[in-house]
C-alpha cells in the first residue's frame, strides 16, 4: 500500500502528485480515495485519472490490481 | 616419454589461458558486483508484525467504525452488496439485502442477509510485485483493506476479477455458519451497549 498526500491547490505539490498517480498507476496499481457518503457512510472511490480525484480528498491509496486467486 | 606429456600439456595451458583467463577474470568481477550489490541483511524478526501494526492502522483510519470494530472483535468486516440482484452468476437474489465477508488472504463469501444462505466464494489475490517485505503476500489488514476499497469501490469490477466457487471450496460453510452468527450476537451486543450509553430522553427522567 502506498498513500500519496499533497495541497493540490500547491502548482508544486499538484505536479507532484500528478507525477506520482500516473507512475503508480502505470506500474499496475489501482487507486482509490476513501470517501463518505451522503448517510455518513465510508467508503472507497476508485480513480482512473487524476481528474477522477475529489479536489477535497485528503489521500489517495494504491494497491495491488486484483487477480483471481485460488 | 613423461617428460613429452608434461611440456605438451604446458603448452596446450599456455595456449587455452588465452582462452580462458579473460573469462575466468569476468566470472570473478560479476561475483564480486553481486555480493556489493545484494548485501545480506540480517533478518529482522519485527519487520513483518511493525507492517501489520502500520497496515492496521490505516484500515482503522479508512473503514467505518462498525468495520473497523467488526475486524477488530471477530477477524473479519461485512460489506454490504449493492447489485440490484445480487452478485454476478450467484443466479440472482430477488432483490434479497446480499453482503459479502471480507477475511484476510480468504476468499470473500456472498451471502443472502436474511436467511444467512451462502451464495459464493470470491477467490481473489493483492499480489504485491514491489515484494517490499521480501513476500508478495500483503500484511493480512491491507489485504483486507484493498478487498474493502475495491469492493466498496466498484464491486462488480472486483467480483468480475475474481475466480468464483461454490461455497465451501476454501471456507468451511459450518465456519462462515458460525462467523455469521458470531457477528448476530456482535451487533445485538453493541446495540444494547449504546442503548444503555445513550443519554437518557426527556421521558425516561418523567418516568
Amino acid at each position: 500500500m502506498l498513500i500519496a498526500e499533497g495541497d493540490v491547490e500547491l502548482a508544486e505539490d499538484e505536479l507532484r502528485l500528478i507525477e506520482e498517480f500516473r507512475r503508480q498507476l502505470d506500474a499496475g496499481l489501482w487507486a482509490a480515495v476513501p470517501v463518505m457518503d451522503t448517510a455518513g457512510q465510508r467508503q472507497a472511490h476508485m480513480v482512473r485519472s487524476f481528474d477522477d480525484i475529489p479536489r477535497d480528498a485528503e489521500r489517495v491509496i494504491f494497491f495491488p490490481r486484483a487477480a483471481g486467486g485460488r | 616419454m613423461l617428460l613429452a606429456l608434461v611440456a605438451t600439456a604446458l603448452v596446450a595451458i599456455a595456449l587455452l589461458s588465452e582462452e580462458l583467463l579473460p573469462r575466468v577474470e569476468e566470472a570473478w568481477s560479476r561475483h564480486r558486483a553481486r555480493r556489493r550489490l545484494a548485501p545480506v541483511l540480517p533478518y529482522d524478526p519485527g519487520r513483518e508484525r511493525r507492517a501489520e501494526q502500520r497496515a492496521r492502522a490505516l484500515l482503522q483510519s479508512c473503514v467505518n467504525e462498525e468495520e473497523w470494530a467488526m475486524y477488530r472483535d471477530l477477524g473479519f468486516i461485512r460489506v454490504w452488496g449493492t447489485q440490484a440482484d445480487g452478485p454476478a452468476e450467484a443466479g440472482g437474489t430477488g432483490g434479497a439485502p446480499y453482503a459479502y465477508l471480507v477475511y484476510p488472504h480468504r476468499a470473500i463469501v456472498a451471502y443472502l442477509a436474511q436467511t444467512h444462505r451462502l451464495l459464493n466464494e470470491y477467490c481473489v489475490a493483492f499480489p504485491d510485485e514491489t515484494r517490499p517485505y521480501g513476500s508478495a503476500r500483503l500484511p493480512d489488514s491491507d489485504d483486507v483493506l484493498a478487498k474493502w476499497m475495491a469492493l466498496t469501490g466498484d464491486e462488480r469490477r472486483l467480483i468480475s476479477t475474481a475466480n468464483m466457487h461454490l461455497p465451501g471450496r476454501q471456507l468451511d460453510p459450518a465456519r462462515v455458519k458460525r462467523d455469521l452468527w458470531r457477528l448476530a450476537q456482535w451487533e445485538r451486543a453493541r446495540m444494547r451497549d449504546g442503548a444503555r450509553s445513550a443519554p437518557p430522553t426527556p421521558l425516561d427522567k418523567a418516568g
